[in-house]
């Protein structure tokens, strides 16, 4: 089994973000970009299921800032393979451009299922499994939380919402927006994706510039604090006893 | 014309017709009036409870092999067959399953725009202009989706403008498909598991968030709602972590909570996690991070560090 894994890095969303001086994207000098932890997930999927029936992983991603270090984490971890597309592009990315990338470099491929994370949160025009599969023209799900082979294919499951599952047969090649994997994301020490560095093995590959399309961004900014909470400030006895007052207050009797 | 019209994907997978279905057909009446076209809307798979659909000028309800329940490949050739005969100007429909699973691919097969994550939506001269909500809700984003064919899917709960459930259609067409091939076929739906936690039933939720930190730092968590008489819930990736069992889970694909009081611990507050909770009567936050959305849809905030505020709650009544 050939799985590739679609990665990314995304804002550090625990960081302050600042918008830049067009007013129309993140600051990307001053944020903090991180692995999308969706994709994450299904890098940790697909481990799983390398373990469990054999074959190969390989990581892919559109060049981007510190992506070399979530690749050498992929390698660390156990992937086989990892892929940069560079084509020199900047700023915002959109998800039908990331797609045309990645779209283009897996058409000379073979493969039997491409994992992405469900979403990033940047992905303003679209959810990256589905423009992606439709571009290869490929049967696609997203939201998807159990994964095995089955037969002739696998079996899919994805969630509806409110708890509600939907399992399917599906036949490959498929691609899949994963929003959770068997377990938690493994932990791969630092010595060991030093050990990855070193070795190097991310192979890098020049692409054409892409050509798709995407709504144009005319404006970021924080939501306007129209429903702000009242502070009851960080002194923590404080907060404390304004809290107990607040249920109090409700009604609800707490001793 | 069929070029003003506005087409809204009725998104009922199980149960009844959601609400957001009629928040989409609200918003598409008014930006259909804009435009000066009509409103569609389309139901697939199953016809049950089509009847409350009346707001739209006209039903098409989809009938065939694979189509229900839910098939995401059947029900995207579907779509896809029909839009590709009505070519309106505007596709709606939520981030939910339908919205997240197609949409893309509808959007990219017609070379048409999408904006994702969409919480209001308006007609600015021959232009469709959106504002998303990015960023797990730290920043929106405003766009133009141009003057061509565009595809919308928003967060539910964001159109006011709540179309009625409206008993009978003007005009309801049938259509049969049966396009869809063997690549994905049917095999099960499962509902959740009736644990005897219900946290839909609290009139007080603790409710833990990533902040938590670790599992063995759920017992403080755990304490305090036991001490304070309060259920205890959490957010999908404390689930995701095996942290505390599905049944305890907040949100889009957890549970809609409604209570008196929601304290929340260490939740920054993305839109699916709003979802479950901005319902609730009181909402209390406790975030280190001033800027997290949470702060937004609470009434009361503090930056306090929980592991600091949680103490101090259960001194003063917990002795
Ligand atoms: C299809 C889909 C469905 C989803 N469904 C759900 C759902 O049902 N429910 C849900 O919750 N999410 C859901 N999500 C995930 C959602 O997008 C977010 O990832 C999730 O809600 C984030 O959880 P969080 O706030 O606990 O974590 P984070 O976003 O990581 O936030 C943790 C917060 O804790 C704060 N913090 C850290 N340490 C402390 C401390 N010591 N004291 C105080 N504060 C601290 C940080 O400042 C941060 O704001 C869904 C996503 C998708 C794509």
């Amino acid at each position: 089994m050939k799985i590739v894994v679609a990665m990314r890095q995304i804002a550090d969303l625990v960081e302050e973000l600042e918008v830049d001086a067009s007013g129309a994207d993140i600051d990307r000098e001053f944020v903090k970009f991180v692995s999308n932890e969706w994709d994450e997930a299904a890098l940790e999927e697909a481990l799983c299921l390398k373990e469990a029936h054999g074959g190969e992983v390989v990581v892919v991603g559109v060049d981007d800032v510190d992506f070399d270090q979530t690749l050498f984490g992929a390698l660390a971890k156990g992937a086989d393979r990892a892929v940069k597309l560079s084509c020199g592009f900047e700023g915002w990315m959109p998800t039908a451009v990331r797609a045309e990338l990645l779209a283009r470099w897996l058409k000379d491929e073979s493969f039997d299922l491409v994992l992405t994370g469900v979403q990033a949160a940047d992905d303003l025009d679209g959810q990256l499994a589905g423009v992606l599969g439709a571009r290869l023209g490929l049967p696609h799900a997203a939201v998807v939380v159990g994964l095995e082979p089955d037969g002739d294919g696998f079996k899919v499951t994805q969630e509806l919402g409110g708890g509600v599952t939907l399992t399917s047969h599906a036949t490959g090649p498929l691609v899949l927006g994963i929003q959770a994997a068997r377990q938690a994301p493994r932990y791969v020490p630092i010595s060991r994706i030093r050990q990855a560095m070193s070795a190097g093995g991310i192979e890098e590959l020049e692409v054409e510039a892409p050509t798709a399309r995407a709504p144009k961004v005319t404006r970021l900014f924080a939501p306007e604090a129209k429903g702000r909470a009242e502070m009851l400030g960080d002194k923590p006895s404080e907060v404390a006893a304004r809290i107990v007052e607040l249920i109090r207050a409700k009604g609800i009797s707490v001793s | 014309m069929a070029e003003n019209d506005v087409v809204v994907i009725a998104e009922r997978v199980v149960g009844s017709h959601p609400d957001v279905t009629f928040e989409l057909l609200g918003k598409a009446k008014e930006i259909a009036s804009a435009l000066g076209g009509e409103v569609h809307c389309l139901v697939v798979g199953s016809p049950e409870g089509h009847e409350c659909l009346g707001a739209a000028d006209h039903l098409h309800l989809v009938e065939g092999e694979h189509l229900w329940p839910y098939n995401p490949h059947a029900w995207e050739s579907a779509i896809s067959a029909l839009l590709s005969q009505l070519k309106p100007r505007l596709v709606l429909a939520s981030t939910g399953t339908v919205g997240i699973d197609l949409c893309g691919a509808l959007a990219a097969q017609s070379g048409s725009m999408l904006a994702s994550y969409v919480v209001d939506l308006s007609v600015e001269g021959a232009s469709l202009m959106a504002v998303a909500q990015l960023y797990g809700g730290k920043l929106m984003a405003e766009c133009d989706l141009g003057e061509g064919p565009a595809f919308v899917t928003a967060i539910p709960g964001s159109f006011a403008g709540h179309a009625a459930r409206v008993d009978g259609v003007a005009d309801a067409t049938s259509h049969s498909h049966d396009g869809a091939d063997a690549r994905m076929r049917h095999v099960a739906l499962t509902e959740p598991e009736k644990t005897g936690v219900d946290i839909t039933s609290e009139e007080l939720l603790v409710s833990v968030g990533r902040g938590i930190g670790s599992q063995s730092n759920i017992d403080l968590a755990q304490e305090l709602a036991e001490v304070l008489g309060a259920g205890l819930s959490a957010s999908r990736p404390v689930i995701d972590q095996g942290w505390l069992p599905k049944a305890h889970q907040v949100g889009k694909s957890g549970k809609k909570v409604k209570p008196k009081i929601y304290l929340a611990l260490g939740i920054s507050g993305a839109p699916e996690h709003l979802e479950g909770m901005r319902q609730a009567e009181l909402i209390i936050a406790c975030n280190t991070d001033a800027t997290a959305p949470i702060f937004e849809v609470a009434h009361y905030g503090t930056t306090a560090d929980l592991f600091d505020l949680v103490p101090e709650i259960l001194d003063l009544i917990g002795g």
